[in-house]
């Protein structure tokens, strides 16, 4: 801009009058500090960008593994069947005290005496409760294991895998923190054995809720989410689809579907939790479908994402140049194949773009959900999207409200996973949009 | 299985119905009015549509004939009861209904014999009934299963032998001169409207269902101490009791929510409007395409995320660095922010609206005509200067309507002041308070075991359709400038 101011002064100083001052030194800096302001707010925005996402990867990274213990396991007949009635009594393979033989196997390694109560009560603390359910199936698949002795790797307690991790301040004092310093010396005596150590977990990515952090995972979640994503896609795109085409293509411009065009502008800005009231009214109240079930949800989120797609297809549709439906019609095409056969296929690209971004948006959504029920502590998988379950941003909604540390690691592990998603689909898009997008 | 059977009869339709148009063409496909594919269309289309219609007039009307019948051979003494006692039996003898289906015939008779048995008979079978059941009950719970059975079949025939009726009539129509692409295009473009009509219905459904519910909250607190009370307390009443009303006062709880915007605007507004400017007037096309999308990732990130980090970074951080600062003017380290309040939900909406501003923003300064900017220039006006007294008066409009728009957008936002803002309903300036909003309270209401006819659960219907009231004039408003500004340019 220098070159359209200087000129009118330059030729002033040139005659050696004195420059008259018009503030061009104020102006300067004020244009300056103009400048200055802008950057100052791309960088603040893009400094919390930055500090948002290093604060979820930081704190989540870990959860990706898992600290395990791995030892050899003396199924003994003596703890798990005493009087030898497991071929007339089932119900005794279930309901055997397991947790005693991993307590007694990590016990052994560390050479503690069976006898010292307390200090088996603290060995038995390092592990997981998810042991017993471990062990149990182990035996009850193979119920011949039984008087042999075969290494198993199990689950550390939640509190022990945050100390292994240095999560927990070690140097507050013992009684204020959830374990002792004796565990703290076993632990490292474990680990320099080699039988203490972490491990990938694939815990997190299979198992179903669990109070106990160690043994939570988001594998219902990502059922439930998975289930509703299909539904959006079934059921939106055609419906959207079909919309567009109609508002775009066939609609005459009268009250109608003027109507019809600002609500949807409108229904796009709608705050997302009154959807999850709609759904709460109309699907389970009056519709009677069960609460917490996928249906609902994807129902919900279809409802949510519509107009998205029908903005998104819309604008594709527009892109189409009218010299391809002029070139149809006058080929004797009718109107309905001009579209169907020409135009769609065209626009298909934008179309899918549109989709994708709708339905990475519906993956993202948490308000609605609470409102229809899926916070439910749901274990076991569901099968059919009428079962109950749970989506991925409802469980880290439900593990964010939980107190202990390892939570909150777990909480941003399943944030790790969804933003994985998230920046699958979105990359996705930017590549379709790149390959098929056509300037006309 | 229906369903499928239907989809197979409507396929095999199809192909004969391209056959026979094949056919009668005798390979001149001229002679025809429409290509074969139409014909066979013309055929699966009159199979499967009147099917699909018959199927869902059965099951939306057959449950409440089901239950009308089973009730009427109810005893007088439990048609008296109350229609709460009622629904209940009802669920007793569905219950009782299913697990008779485990049931072999003869021990069926003995349940029918003498019910008292009942109960220990599916107990066997893995099946737990709630109470003893009264006589009344298995029998009608027989009847039940007998008429579900009956109707089952009854529909199954009556689907099927609409589909093959209409294949078959429509199969008899196909000729030379019959119009099939025309016929065909018809049920399509229905289907287009019915599909354009949804959106209407959704809205329908919005105010009719909460408009429903609110008004039966509004029959048990009148509307004027809902939107004039100042004391929100709703008082979680035991399910069933009844008693305890509580107060439900909505000016609490929409201060928080204005309030929360507006601190959350005052964060988003300046940063969002200056990188626009700057974006649009200042940066190389190569730094734009780069910082755009980046920016444009801020918006993409579910709202939960910005809950989370509200939660377990920003807050404390808050309260730490106030315990820091407390503690070096006066000695006294405690914090005077609380890690949920007012300004860690603001903030932390601000950055989450940051890229709404700025890329509506940005839209609309570059739509401002080139002319105007480069007279600015000519007359040697800096850029800064430009921009402060051409472009921004020029764009005004627009950018007011992105403001409001991006306000309706933070007046909805729900998960980062559940997570962030804390849940009391207080009335108070000081941003470093926790406030609560008016989605936080839908949520608190609407989680957990609830009963549709307490006023505690209904008040979250009222709460929605102000929130919605609210956003809609906002979003109305704005597209009503943002559109009257279009027309100056074009």
């Amino acid at each position: 801009m220098s070159q359209v101011i200087t000129p009118s002064a330059a030729p002033a100083a040139a005659l050696g009058r004195p420059r008259r001052d018009i503030g061009i030194k104020r102006r300067y800096a004020a244009e300056r500090r103009f400048r200055a302001y802008g950057i100052a707010a791309i960088l603040f925005g893009l400094v919390f960008l930055f500090i948002l996402l290093w604060s979820v990867v930081s704190k989540g990274y870990t959860a990706f593994q898992q600290t395990m213990i791995t030892v050899p396991i003396e199924f003994s007949e003596q703890l798990i069947d005493p009087k030898n009635e497991r071929a007339s009594n089932p119900q005794k393979l279930l309901t055997a005290n397991y947790p005693v033989l991993a307590r007694n196997a990590v016990a052994k390694v560390l050479g503690v005496a069976e006898t010292d109560r307390t200090a088996m009560r603290d060995v038995g603390l390092m592990l997981s409760d998810s042991v017993r359910s471990q062990l149990r199936d182990l035996v009850v698949a193979d119920p011949s294991i039984i008087g042999k002795t075969q290494p198993v790797r199990l689950l550390a307690s939640g509190d022990l895998d945050s100390a292994f991790k240095g999560q927990i301040n070690l140097s507050v004092s013992e009684n204020n923190r959830k374990i002792s310093d004796r565990q703290v010396g076993w632990m490292n005596q474990l680990s320099e054995k080699g039988v203490l150590a972490k491990h990938f977990n694939t815990g997190i990515f299979f198992n179903g809720a669990s109070s106990r952090p160690e043994a939570a995972g988001v594998g219902v979640a990502l059922i439930g989410s998975f289930y509703m994503m299909l539904i959006v896609l079934v059921l939106a795109l055609p419906i959207g689809v079909a919309a567009s085409i109609y508002l775009e293509e066939f609609a005459p411009k009268n009250r109608f579907t003027d109507l019809i065009e600002v609500n949807i502008n409108n229904l796009a800005a709608v705050p997302s939790i009154v959807y999850g009231l709609l759904g709460l009214a109309v699907f389970i109240n009056f519709m009677g479908l069960p609460r917490s079930a996928s249906l609902i949800g994807g129902l919900v989120l279809t409802l949510m994402t519509l107009p998205t797609i029908i903005i998104a297809t819309r604008a594709a549709l527009k892109a189409v140049p009218p010299s391809i439906r002029a070139a149809a019609l006058g080929l004797g095409a009718s109107k309905m194949q001009t579209i169907f056969h020409h135009v769609l296929p065209l626009a298909m690209p934008g179309i899918l773009t549109g989709t994708i971004i709708g339905l990475a948006h519906a993956l993202g959504e948490t308000a609605p959900l609470l409102l229809i029920g899926m916070v439910a502590f749901v274990a076991n998988y569901p099968t059919t999207p009428l079962d109950p379950s749970t989506a991925l941003p409802v469980q880290i909604y439900m593990w964010a409200n939980e107190a202990e540390r390892a939570f909150v690691e777990r909480t941003s592990g399943a944030i790790i996973i969804l933003l994985l998603f998230l920046i699958v689909m979105n990359v996705g898009a930017i590549l379709l949009r790149r390959r098929f997008e056509r300037r006309w | 299985m229906l369903l499928l059977t239907t989809a197979v009869i409507a396929i095999l339709g199809y192909l004969a119905g391209t056959r026979r148009a094949l056919a009668l063409s005798g390979g001149r496909s001229s002679t025809m009015h429409s290509r074969p594919g139409y014909y066979g269309s013309f055929v699966a289309v009159w199979t499967a549509l009147p099917a699909l219609l018959v199927l869902a007039a059965w099951l939306i009307i057959s449950p409440a004939v089901i239950n009308n019948v089973v009730r009427s051979d109810f005893p007088a003494e439990a048609l008296a009861q109350s229609s709460a006692t009622q629904s209940l039996n009802f669920g007793m003898i569905e219950g009782i209904a299913r697990g008779l289906n485990a049931l072999s015939p003869d021990e069926t008779a003995q349940a029918e014999r003498n019910p008292g048995d009942l109960r220990a008979l599916m107990g066997g079978r893995g099946v737990a009934i709630a109470g003893d059941p009264e006589p009344y009950m298995v029998k009608a719970a027989i009847d039940l299963n007998r008429m579900r059975m009956l109707n089952s079949w009854g529909s199954t025939v009556g689907v099927l032998i609409v589909a093959v009726l209409g294949a078959l009539i429509s199969y008899r129509l196909i000729a030379p001169r019959f119009r099939a692409r025309n016929r065909v295009e018809h049920v399509i473009l229905g289907s287009l409207i019915l599909a354009s009509s949804i959106a209407i219905l959704t809205t329908v459904g919005i105010v009719a269902s909460m408009l429903t519910e609110a008004t039966q909250f509004f029959h048990a607190i009148p509307a004027w101490e809902f939107f004039f009370g100042t004391v929100w307390d709703p008082r979680f009443a035991a399910a069933g009791s009844g008693g305890s009303e509580g107060q439900f006062g909505l000016v609490p709880l929409l201060l928080g929510t204005l309030y929360i915007g507006f601190v959350a605007m005052l964060f988003a507004v300046p940063v969002g409007l200056f990188s626009a400017i700057y974006m649009a007037e200042y940066a190389s096309p190569r730094l734009r395409s780069v910082v755009k999308p980046l920016l444009e990732v801020l918006a993409g990130i579910p709202t939960i995320v910005y809950g989370f980090f509200a939660l377990t970074t920003v807050g404390p951080f808050l309260r730490d660095i106030s315990a820091q600062i407390a503690g070096l003017t006066t000695g006294n380290y405690t914090s005077f922010i609380q890690a949920q309040s007012v300004l860690t939900a603001g903030f932390v909406m601000g950055i989450m609206l940051i890229p709404y501003v700025s890329s509506l923003s940005d839209d609309i300064i570059t739509a401002v005509p080139r002319a105007m900017r480069d007279g600015s220039l000519g007359l040697g006006a800096t850029r800064s200067e430009t921009v402060k007294r051409v472009i921004l008066p020029a764009a005004l409009p627009g950018i007011v309507g992105a403001i409001l728009m991006t306000a309706s957008r933070a007046i909805g936002e729900t998960m980062i002041v559940v997570l962030a803002a804390g849940v009391a309903a207080r009335m108070q300036i000081n941003p470093f308070e926790p406030m609560t909003t008016v989605t936080v309270k839908i949520v608190n209401q609407l989680t957990g075991d609830l009963e549709f006819t307490s006023p505690q659960t209904l008040v979250a219907f009222a709460l929605g359709i102000t929130l919605f009231a609210i956003t809609l004039c906002l979003n109305i408003y704005a597209l009503y400038i943002v559109r009257k500004y279009r027309e100056q340019y074009e």
